[in-house]
C-alpha cells in the first residue's frame, strides 16, 4: 500500500515539474500550402482580454485558419510589452503607447516594437447618482482631481463632500484620463481610494455618496452618472469625430514585423466583420470609424 | 515504512535474540535469516524480504533527498531572485534605503518620482496587528470551549466549522467585505467606510481558524494531570482554566497569533479590495489606506521588468520576505520557551 503511495506520489511530482518545464511553443510561422499553421500568444491589458479572447475563437474557427492556435493570457499591459519585447509572447496588448512605458535608459526597447491599433475605448467621467450636477469645464474636473476643489458646492452641487475613486498611478486608463482629461498628472491625494477593477470602482461610485470616478463606455449603466465635460457628451460618435477627447487605442505590439500567421490574426482584427460585431458589441469604438488620428505626442489629424 | 516493519522483527527473529544483533542494526538484519532458517526451514523468503526491505530503503531515501532538494532549490531561488531584483533598486536605481524604509510620499510615476514606503509598511503592521487583536480573543475562547467546556459538541460541530474558514478562497472574502463590512461602516462611521478598519475585521476571520486550531490542539494536548490535580484540590472549573491550563497553553497561543500576524501580513486580494488603496497614512482608521501586499498586487501587472517602478515593487516583496523571516524565527524563540 506504502509502496503504491511512493510511487504515485513520485509519478505526480515527476509529472508536475514535467509540466513546469514544457515552454510554450513559439510560432512556427511556417506556411504550408495555402493553409497556415502555427501558434500565437497575446498576453498584457486585462482589460483586452475579452475581445482579443473572443476573436481568437472566432479566428481560430474559421477554415482557412483552423492549424493556427491562439493563446490569450492577461497580466496587465506592462506584462505584455514585457514579454513581447524579450519575445516571451508574439503579440504584447496594451491599452497605452509603448513610448509612454519604455522610459529612459529602455526607450530603445520600446522602438523595436511596432504598433497595431485595433480598436478605440473612450472613458466618462461617473459620479453617484445623487449629485445634481450634468457637466463639468475641464478646469473644475483638474481642480477635484488634483484637490483644490474638495466640495461639490465649490463646482455648483449640493454641500457635499467630493470622494475621489482612482486608479493606481501605474494604470493605463488612469494616464489616459490623466493626459487627455486632465492634461496633467494628478497626485494621489489622502483619503482618495484606489482601485485597479472597473467593475470595483463602478460599485464604489454608485454607492459611495459624493463619489467621482471614471469608467470605460462599455461599463456605464444606471447604476451611475455620466458626465458631460465641457458640455459635449461621452459617446461613440463625439468619440469618432474627435470632439470629446478621452480615448485610448487599444494597442497590439509586435517585435519587429509580424510573420505570415500573427499578421493573419491582426489583420482579421481589425477586418470589417469583426470591427462591426465583436469590437462593438463589447464595448469599443471601432478602429476603422476613427474620423481622426493621434499620435503618442497627442496631435490629433483628421483622417 | 520502517516503522511497520520494525515491530515485526522480534517475532520472526525467534526466541534468542543473538548478542550482536544489539549490537548494531547492520549484523542484525544478517543475523535473522539465520535464526529463522532452522524454524521455517523455507531460506528463499526470508532473503527475499531482506532485498526488498534494503531496496525500499533505498528508494525512500532517494526519493526523500531528491524532494529535499527540490524544495531547497526552489526556496533558495525564490528568496535570491526577489533579493536581486529588490536590491537592485537600490544599487542599479540608487534610490536611497533611508527614503524607502522612512519616506512617506510613494510617487513612481511622479516629476520628481519618489519612492517612499512607509505608508504600506505601517499599513500592513496596523491591519495584520488589529486582526489579530480582534481574532484572538475569539480563537481562544472558542478552543477553551472546544475542549474544556463542549468537547463532544466542539470536537464534533465548532472545529470543523472553524477549519471551514480556512478554505474560503480570499477573493470570497474580499468581496463579502466589500459588499457587507464597507457599506456597514460607511453607515455608521464617518468616511467612506474603506480603510484599515475595514481590513483588519476581513483578516480577522481569515486567520481565525490558524489561531483557534493551534490554540485547540495545545489544549487538548496537555497532561490529563494537570486538570485532575487541580480538580482535586478542590478548584472550580473556572479556577482550573484560568490558573493551571492558560498558563501552561500560553506560549502555543502566541504562537498561534504569530503565525496568524503572519498570515494576515501576507494576505493580499482580500485587503486590497476594502482598504482603498491611497498611498498615504491614514489619519483615522476609516480612511483609505495601502499595504505592502495591496500596492505590489495593484501595479505589478502595469509596470515594465527591470524599470525603477517594477523594482521599487520587488523591494516591497522583499520587505515582506524579511518580515516573514522575523516571524518565523519569533515562533521559533516561543517554541523553544514552551519546551522549557
Amino acid at each position: 500500500m506504502k509502496k503504491t503511495m511512493l510511487v504515485l506520489m513520485t509519478t505526480v511530482l515527476a509529472l508536475t515539474l514535467a509540466a513546469c518545464g514544457s515552454k510554450n511553443d513559439a510560432n512556427s510561422g511556417g506556411a504550408e500550402g495555402a493553409s497556415l499553421s502555427g501558434s500565437i500568444l497575446a498576453a498584457g491589458s486585462t482589460a483586452m482580454q475579452p475581445l482579443v479572447e473572443q476573436v481568437s475563437q472566432k479566428f481560430m474557427a474559421e477554415s482557412e485558419y483552423s492549424g493556427v492556435t491562439v493563446q490569450v493570457q492577461g497580466g496587465g499591459s506592462g506584462t505584455g510589452l514585457t514579454q513581447v519585447s524579450e519575445g516571451q509572447a508574439d503579440i504584447g496588448n496594451s491599452d497605452i503607447f509603448a513610448g509612454e512605458k519604455f522610459t529612459d535608459a529602455d526607450a530603445d526597447k520600446g522602438k523595436e516594437l511596432i504598433d497595431h491599433q485595433v480598436a478605440v475605448v473612450a472613458m466618462a467621467t461617473v459620479v453617484n447618482k445623487n449629485i445634481a450636477i450634468d457637466d463639468l469645464s475641464k478646469q473644475q474636473l483638474v481642480d477635484i482631481f488634483t484637490g483644490k476643489v474638495t466640495n461639490w458646492s465649490e463646482v455648483g452641487g449640493a454641500d457635499e463632500k467630493i470622494v475621489i475613486v482612482n486608479r493606481p498611478s501605474s494604470s493605463g486608463t488612469r494616464k489616459t484620463f490623466e493626459k487627455y482629461g486632465l492634461g496633467t498628472k494628478s497626485e494621489d491625494l489622502p483619503g482618495n481610494i484606489q482601485e485597479d477593477s472597473s467593475g470595483t470602482v463602478k460599485k464604489l461610485v454608485g454607492e459611495t455618496p459624493g463619489a467621482i470616478g471614471y469608467l470605460a463606455l462599455s461599463y456605464l449603466d444606471d447604476s451611475v452618472k455620466t458626465l458631460k465635460l465641457d458640455g459635449v457628451e461621452a459617446t461613440p460618435d463625439n468619440v469618432k469625430t474627435g470632439e470629446y477627447p478621452i480615448w485610448a487605442y487599444q494597442h497590439m505590439y509586435t517585435k519587429g514585423e509580424p510573420n505570415e500567421v500573427v499578421k493573419a490574426f491582426l489583420d482579421y482584427m481589425v477586418s470589417d466583420d469583426i470591427q462591426k460585431t465583436d469590437v462593438t458589441d463589447l464595448g469599443y469604438i471601432s478602429i476603422n470609424d476613427m474620423q481622426v488620428t493621434r499620435d503618442e505626442a497627442g496631435t490629433i489629424t483628421k483622417k | 515504512m520502517k516503522a511497520t516493519l520494525d515491530p515485526a522483527r522480534p517475532g520472526s527473529e525467534g526466541a534468542e535474540p543473538t548478542s550482536r544483533a544489539e549490537a548494531s542494526s547492520e549484523p542484525r538484519a544478517e543475523a535473522s535469516p539465520a535464526s529463522a532458517a532452522p524454524s521455517g526451514g523455507t531460506p528463499p523468503r526470508p532473503t527475499a524480504r531482506r532485498k526488498s526491505r534494503s531496496g525500499g530503503e533505498w528508494f525512500g531515501k532517494t526519493y526523500t533527498l531528491i524532494c529535499v532538494a527540490v524544495l531547497i532549490v526552489t526556496i533558495f531561488s525564490i528568496v535570491y531572485f526577489v533579493a536581486s531584483k529588490g536590491l537592485s533598486t537600490f544599487f542599479v536605481n540608487g534610490v536611497s534605503l533611508k527614503e524607502f524604509l522612512f519616506g512617506t510620499k510613494w510617487a513612481p510615476d511622479g516629476e520628481p518620482q519618489s519612492f517612499g514606503a512607509l505608508p504600506f509598511i505601517t499599513g500592513s503592521f496596523v491591519t495584520s496587528i488589529l486582526a489579530a487583536c480582534i481574532s484572538a480573543p475569539l480563537a481562544f475562547c472558542a478552543a477553551i470551549f472546544m475542549t474544556e467546556l463542549m468537547p463532544k459538541f466542539g470536537k464534533r460541530v465548532m472545529q470543523p466549522v472553524i477549519e471551514l474558514l480556512a478554505g474560503i478562497p480570499s477573493v470570497v472574502y474580499g468581496f463579502v467585505g466589500l459588499t457587507v463590512i464597507v457599506p456597514f461602516f460607511r453607515a455608521i462611521f464617518p468616511g467612506q467606510g474603506l480603510g484599515l478598519a475595514a481590513g483588519a475585521v476581513v483578516l480577522s476571520i481569515m486567520i481565525l481558524p490558524t489561531i483557534t486550531t493551534i490554540a485547540t490542539d495545545a489544549m487538548s494536548n496537555l497532561p490529563r494531570g494537570l486538570k485532575e490535580g487541580s480538580y482535586a484540590l478542590g478548584a472550580t472549573r473556572w479556577q482550573t482554566i484560568s490558573r493551571s491550563i492558560l498558563p501552561a497553553v500560553i506560549p502555543s497561543m502566541l504562537t498561534g497569533v504569530v503565525l496568524g500576524i503572519a498570515r494576515a501580513f501576507g494576505e493580499a486580494l482580500a485587503v486590497q479590495m476594502v482598504i482603498g488603496n491611497a498611498p498615504h497614512i491614514p489619519s483615522s482608521l476609516f480612511e483609505s489606506a495601502s499595504t505592502l501586499t495591496s500596492v505590489i498586487t495593484l501595479s505589478m501587472g502595469n509596470t515594465i521588468m527591470g524599470q525603477v517602478q517594477n523594482n521599487v515593487l520587488w523591494s516591497l516583496a522583499l520587505v515582506l520576505l524579511v518580515m516573514t523571516f522575523v516571524f518565523v524565527a519569533i515562533v521559533r524563540v516561543l517554541e523553544r520557551r514552551s519546551l522549557r
